[in-house]
């Protein structure tokens, strides 16, 4: 009993005044904990705990008031919005840094480039055979995100025009499984963010102005933002106390903090 | 005492829960859609409002109404209609050029926040119906976040859950009673003492361990055996859950098997009959419910498994006519998407739902295969 009540105290008094909950998007989450790393080797009063499980979870958190920031790599939904103004919470919204997405295939695939709308018609069903965008005469095997992940919204909403997904679609629970999927598969499509490419699928070039000009994804197509599937991703906080939290999100806005996150593979905001 | 209560408990609150579904409306929460007043369309299923907006449904004849084509309108659409100065830098003018807009276009449907609904609104504001139970339980579409109407219908996944497990089980049975034969009748005790904490060894593996090797090893090999655009299919999963749930069932049926008296055994042997008829008239009769006990935690194991099922089949929504095809189950959406759910929210007391569904399954398979067993035990005394 007495060991319980030292152990309960001693949390207490380690979690001070700077102690600071974040908590959210499993895209964001590796960014933030390498941010909050840094942050606390300079601060050494500040704590920082961070916590993934989704954009929905930390809005939800944000809302119950169990976390001092979210995490998100989607826009607040209208529904959560409305919860926050019930609950009599004033929201502030920051762009921390910019994901940039990548279409890609398996590397046998003959195809290297495709306009947006052609991969809108591959992804809601209508194209449904390599030949009919050049290649060769294979079934196209689309993969995506879950329906939940703030990476499927994001790629409904800027790449297949608001439309809905083809219910064929297949849904892999993370990008690791999409890039093994697409790795054997041959007539495989998928998207992932640009810190998971690597050799074992081909990024296509996309075009967002009906095929006259294809780029492809790179982190200097990004930050030059000639690259166009790129999305936002976002610290949401409270209003109230904006004050205990605005050291850190400053610090990852900052020059340096901004480093960090073209060191994890995301594109920094530009100035 | 506890731990029933908890049990109730649980079940209370998942029911709670999951029927809660069935009192929200399929929009999201704080949303309206709306069309020109004169439109001789009134009502426009939900179904048919998706189609709408992912442009299936293009013209307004298609619905009952007038031959023109339909003009689809979102809030963002807005700034093509009206200048910053007329929406207002804190859009206080917003539902003033709604209004304005959905009144002077007679083709247009508009999808927008109810709060940016002017008091003085001109057009006609669609009722959307609750979910039905039949809706939910028959319907084939399952999109649960798309816009401006949710799909919740649960069909695919109910079957693709049930095609899952019963292809595991089909895999499982035959193979794990033949092992629990063979090491508690046929093989000497050297054999058996080596294959016994080898197979409980199967147990004790992580399911995303399982997972993994099934999306590395198994789906590419039944993509090319059956040549197929892809090889995540149910067939996968049945394959990953039948290879989880051999241990229970060799471990319990071997043990029922083994206490088969010495002395019934020999006496069958005795009368002249052979070994084999010894195993089949004698010992499986005398441990029917061991092995049905046995099936049963298999089965309940191949229902209820979460990851290694969300990483081999594919998950798409479809409803499966052939094991050989992508399948989603009940179990993978609950655990792939209750993370992203605006908690509360209608995506959300859905899957609480499901939840529920998995629980009907699972408690009717229980009773069943302890209903069965009962009767076989009072035959044979």
């Amino acid at each position: 009993m007495k060991i319980k009540t030292i152990l309960i105290a001693l949390a207490i008094s380690s979690s001070g005044a700077f102690a600071q909950k974040i908590k959210g998007s499993d895209t964001v989450l590796p960014l933030s904990q390498k941010e909050a790393e840094n942050y606390m080797k300079q601060n050494k009063t500040a704590k920082i705990t961070i916590t993934g499980g989704g954009s929905g979870v930390g809005l939800a958190a944000l809302v119950d008031g169990t976390t001092d920031i979210a995490m998100a790599s989607r826009k607040m939904k209208m529904a959560e919005k409305i919860k926050l103004q019930n609950a009599g919470k004033a929201v502030r919204e920051t762009t921390i840094a910019y994901d940039a997405l990548a279409v890609i295939v398996n590397p046998s695939n003959k195809v290297t480039q495709l306009t947006r709308e052609q991969i809108e018609d591959i992804y809601t069903g209508k194209i449904k055979n390599w030949k009919e965008v050049g290649g060769d005469d294979i079934t196209i095997t689309v993969y995506s995100r879950e329906t939940s992940s703030g990476t499927y919204e994001f790629f409904k909403e800027h790449v297949m025009n608001n439309k809905n997904y083809a219910s064929s679609v297949l849904n892999m629970p993370a990008t690791g499984a999409i890039i093994q999927s697409i790795s054997q598969t041959k007539g495989a499509v998928g998207y992932v963010g640009l810190a998971y490419l690597e050799k074992d699928v081909k990024a296509l070039k996309v075009s967002y102005d009906k095929g006259k000009t294809y780029t492809g994804p790179s982190m200097e197509t990004a930050k030059s933002k000639t690259y166009p599937i790129i999305r936002p991703l976002f610290y949401y906080y409270t209003a109230s106390i904006e004050k205990s939290v605005k050291p850190f999100v400053d610090y990852v806005l900052s020059a340096e903090g901004q480093k960090i996150v073209e060191q994890v593979g995301y594109v920094p905001l530009s100035k | 005492m506890i731990t029933s209560l908890t049990v109730v408990l649980i079940v209370f609150f998942l029911f709670k829960e999951g029927i809660g579904v069935f009192n929200k409306k399929p929009i999201e929460d704080g949303y309206v859609v709306t069309i020109n007043k004169n439109n001789p369309v009134k009502n426009i299923s939900s179904e048919s409002i998706k189609d709408i907006y992912d442009q299936k449904i293009t013209y307004w004849n298609q619905l009952g109404g007038t031959p023109d084509s339909i003009i689809l309108f979102r809030l963002e659409d807005i700034s093509n209609y009206y200048t910053d100065e007329q929406i207002g830098e804190n859009f206080e003018g917003l539902a003033n050029c709604i209004n304005r807009l959905v009144d002077s276009l007679p083709n247009i449907i508009a999808f927008f926040p109810e709060k940016y609904l002017a008091p003085d609104f001109n057009g006609h504001n669609l009722n959307i119906s609750k979910i039905t139970l039949s809706e939910f339980l028959i319907g084939k579409e399952w999109f649960p976040t798309a816009q401006p109407v949710a799909q919740l219908g649960v069909m695919p996944l109910i079957l693709g859950t049930l095609w899952v497990s019963l292809g595991a089980i089909l895999i499982a049975l035959p193979l794990g009673l033949a092992a629990a034969i063979f090491m508690s009748e046929i093989a000497k005790d050297k054999v058996r003492n080596i294959m016994k904490p080898l197979i409980e060894l199967l147990a004790g593996i992580p399911s995303v361990v399982y997972g993994f090797f099934g999306l590395v090893v198994i789906v590419p090999l039944i993509q090319k055996t059956f040549d197929l655009p892809v090889g995540e299919t149910g067939l996968a999963g049945s394959i990953i859950l039948a290879i989880m749930a051999l241990p229970t069932i060799i471990t319990i049926s071997e043990d029922a098997m083994r206490n088969t008296p010495r002395a019934v055994k020999e006496a069958s042997l005795a009368l002249g009959a052979s070994k084999w008829q010894t195993i089949y008239k004698v010992v499986i009769p005398y441990s029917v419910s061991g092995i049905s006990a046995g099936a049963i935690l298999g089965i309940g194991r191949a229902i209820g498994e979460t990851m290694a099922v969300l990483m081999v089949t594919g998950n798409a929504a479809v409803i499966p006519h052939t094991i050989l095809a992508p399948v989603r189950t009940i179990p993978a959406t609950i655990a792939a998407e209750l993370g992203e759910a605006p908690n509360g929210g209608l995506h959300y007391k859905a899957l609480f739902a499901l939840g529920c569904i998995l629980f009907i399954i699972t408690l009717f398979i229980n009773l069943t295969v302890g209903f069965i067993s009962n009767k076989k035990k009072h035959n044979n005394h």
